[in-house]
């Protein structure tokens, strides 16, 4: 969609009545977050994360990424990301340079080869020690 | 390698070495994995033979290391593709115009250089998104709010250049743009309005400067790359309001745009909203659509009263000092009340700044001023993308209703059903429409996506109606459409293009417009 700002709710409003039934069960009463938390005191990952991938994955209303996981999962798995405990650093890297559906692949310059390693632990963190 | 075309490998190597000099030589690009990531994620000519693969990448990280660039592309005759932050999806996204073209990459250059309070401006480079430029209001708490467009990783300078629009009263971007700075073709610096004056103290206050206005000819633009841009803000309003109007005739929609239009153009209505009905708005609906089948609207206006369901109804945004607001929709229903049986319903109002737990609860904070993603979670699942063909329409509802017929048409004759269309109001006096196609990883319905579109641009142009922006794959069949007195504006837009670039090293074939080298072969 593009950075026009078409506003496809219109369009689409319509059709995924069960998106927004997932949308109303996703509702936190924690604020929301802002694009890019301050960096003091957090992990590389954590915060490249909210920066580049928490819009899309993160946790309230509006979050296509966690939703079109809920929708995938139907509950088997935390639509969350960050409640994850079963991803590997290899998977993580090819959704972001490879993409999946909407989510385009990122480039370099957006997020480096540094810091995709610092989200991939991130998002490892909770894995059960093999 | 990847080389760009009638460009020799020996000169494409000294030429990238010329680049890792620049900007070091991580931030060249040449591997074919590296390069894969400037494709266009959402092209309808995806692993095609005429999708534009760039041969390399490079990102500087200031004007300097970006003049340098550009003088190596004139000297090995290098065809460079700009990008501010890449994420232009539906339009091209990263990738060029030209196959071989090396993509200059400004998503590095991201710094927020002013935000002025006072006077409700910023200026920006090119790399910033509107997530970073939002976050960093945010963090400050400064009284300012900006314009996102629906999806918030895009940039304001590249956004605003490729005059894209938003939903605050700041909605029209390239009407906010205030002051740029330009590395020329030549490798110079330029900077426009004010800023040409040295040591000038208004160059984001006062747009046209001194002398020709040349702003506007960097917009859609081969001319130059902008590094700086000064954009307008708004000061943060007191309250938002909504509400919708509602009427349930076919021809109410010609009374509904009328008034509409007067309000808009009187300053009541300031942000952007958009027309619906569920007979001929929005996603196409097999029940409603056999209703259509007669011919007739009665029908369809039946249907519409039995089911309570407006036929036409249209949301009016409404920002500003609370009472005012308030007395600001009092004073539209008094005015759409002379169409017969209209209804209103009140929408959501909002008082600024919001808690933290009414933000927590609104999907959709882009008319709030707040970028998002939340417009991604309407397409339907398995989406790989989309493209828009989006004509301007005169603000009249005789135009919408002949358009939604053609489009339809059209979308019926080459056996793909009926449109999927939007309208919406992102610009003064002038409607946008908006026909919305998937594009998908499949060859064969790309291929039918391009025929139904390539269609409708010259169903359009017979109309005359012609794109206000476009993805690069119909950039010369938009191009074609403005052909008033045998194509003397592109023809002018040449002369110029030889004039300032006469290696046509900038963004070959961007909105048509391609140098004198490969005028001919293009065209």
């Amino acid at each position: 969609m593009k950075t026009m700002g078409i506003r496809l709710a219109v369009v689409l409003g319509l059709i995924l009545a069960a998106q927004a039934l997932a949308a109303q069960e996703q509702r936190v009463p924690s604020a929301w977050t802002p694009a890019t938390p301050s960096a003091q005191g957090q992990p590389r990952g954590y915060v490249e994360y909210q920066k580049f991938c928490s819009q899309c994955h993160g946790q309230g209303v509006g979050k296509p990424g966690t939703l079109a996981l809920a929708d995938k999962y139907k509950g088997e798995k935390p639509a969350l990301l960050e409640k994850r405990t079963d991803l590997t650093p290899e998977i993580v890297k090819i959704f972001v340079r490879n993409g999946i559906s909407v989510m385009p692949f990122f480039r370099k310059t957006e997020i480096s080869d540094a810091d995709l390693d610092a989200i991939a632990a991130y998002l490892t963190r909770n894995n059960k020690k093999p | 390698m990847r080389i760009p075309p009638g460009v020799s490998s020996k000169d494409f190597s000294s030429a990238l070495q010329e680049f890792e000099a620049a900007v070091g030589k991580p931030w060249v690009f040449t591997s074919d994995e590296d390069l894969d990531l400037y494709r266009d994620s959402y092209s309808p000519v995806w692993n095609e033979d005429e999708e534009p693969i760039p041969s390399a990448a490079v990102a500087p990280d200031g004007v300097e290391q970006v003049q340098a660039i550009v003088r190596t592309a004139n000297k090995y005759k290098i065809p460079l593709w700009t990008i501010s932050t890449g994420k232009n999806l539906g339009y091209g996204g990263s990738a060029p115009r030209l196959r071989g073209s090396v993509v200059l990459d400004l998503k590095r250059m991201n710094r927020v250089l002013e935000i002025n309070e006072k006077n409700h401006y910023a200026l920006l480079e090119p790399g910033v998104s509107y997530f970073d430029l939002y976050q960093y209001i945010h963090e400050r708490q400064l009284n300012v709010w900006i314009d996102p467009p629906d999806p918030g990783w895009g940039s304001p300078v590249g956004n605003s250049l490729e005059r894209g629009g938003g939903y605050t009263p700041m909605h029209d971007h390239f009407d906010a743009v205030c002051g740029l700075e330009v590395v020329l073709p030549s490798g110079e610096v330029m900077r426009t309005g004010m800023g040409a004056l040295p040591g000038a103290k208004t160059w984001q206050q006062y747009k046209y400067g001194f002398g020709p206005h040349v702003t506007p000819i960097f917009s859609q633009s081969s001319l130059g790359i902008v590094t700086k841009m000064g954009i307008w803000l708004l000061p943060p309003p007191e309250a938002y309001l909504s509400g919708t109007v509602m009427v349930w005739k076919h021809h109410d929609l010609i009374p509904l745009v009328e008034i509409f239009a007067e309000l808009q153009d009187s300053g009541i209505i300031r942000g952007t909203t958009s027309f619906a009905s569920p007979f001929w708005l929005g996603p196409p609906n097999p029940e409603l659509d056999s209703l259509r089948a007669s011919g007739s609207v009665k029908p369809l206006e039946d249907y519409a009263e039995r089911k309570k369901i407006p036929y036409w109804s249209l949301p009016l945004p409404f920002y500003g000092p609370a009472k005012v607001v308030a007395a600001q929709w009092e004073y539209a229903k008094e005015k759409f009340s002379s169409i017969p049986g209209v209804t209103f319903q009140d929408g959501p109002s909002h008082r600024f700044p919001l808690g933290a737990e009414e933000l927590a609860k609104i999907p959709d904070t882009v008319p709030l001023g707040i970028p998002s993603l939340h417009i991604f979670s309407l397409l339907p699942p398995g989406s790989q993308g989309h493209i828009g063909f989006s004509p301007i329409l005169p603000m009249s509802g005789e135009a919408l209703l002949e358009a939604m017929t053609v489009f339809d048409r059209v979308h019926s004759e080459l056996g793909a059903g009926r449109a999927a269309l939007v309208v919406l109001t992102s610009f003064p006096r002038a409607l946008v429409i908006i026909d919305l196609f998937p594009v998908e990883r499949n060859v064969e319905r790309n291929r039918k996506t391009r025929e139904i579109y390539r269609r409708l641009i010259k169903e359009a142009a017979a109309h005359g109606w012609g794109e206000y922006r476009t993805h690069t794959t119909f950039m010369g069949d938009i191009s074609n459409t403005y052909s008033f007195n045998n194509h003397v504006l592109r023809r002018f837009h040449e002369t110029i293009k030889d004039a300032v670039d006469p290696n046509g090293i900038l963004s070959p074939g961007k909105c048509g417009i391609w140098p004198k080298h490969l005028r001919e072969e293009k065209a």
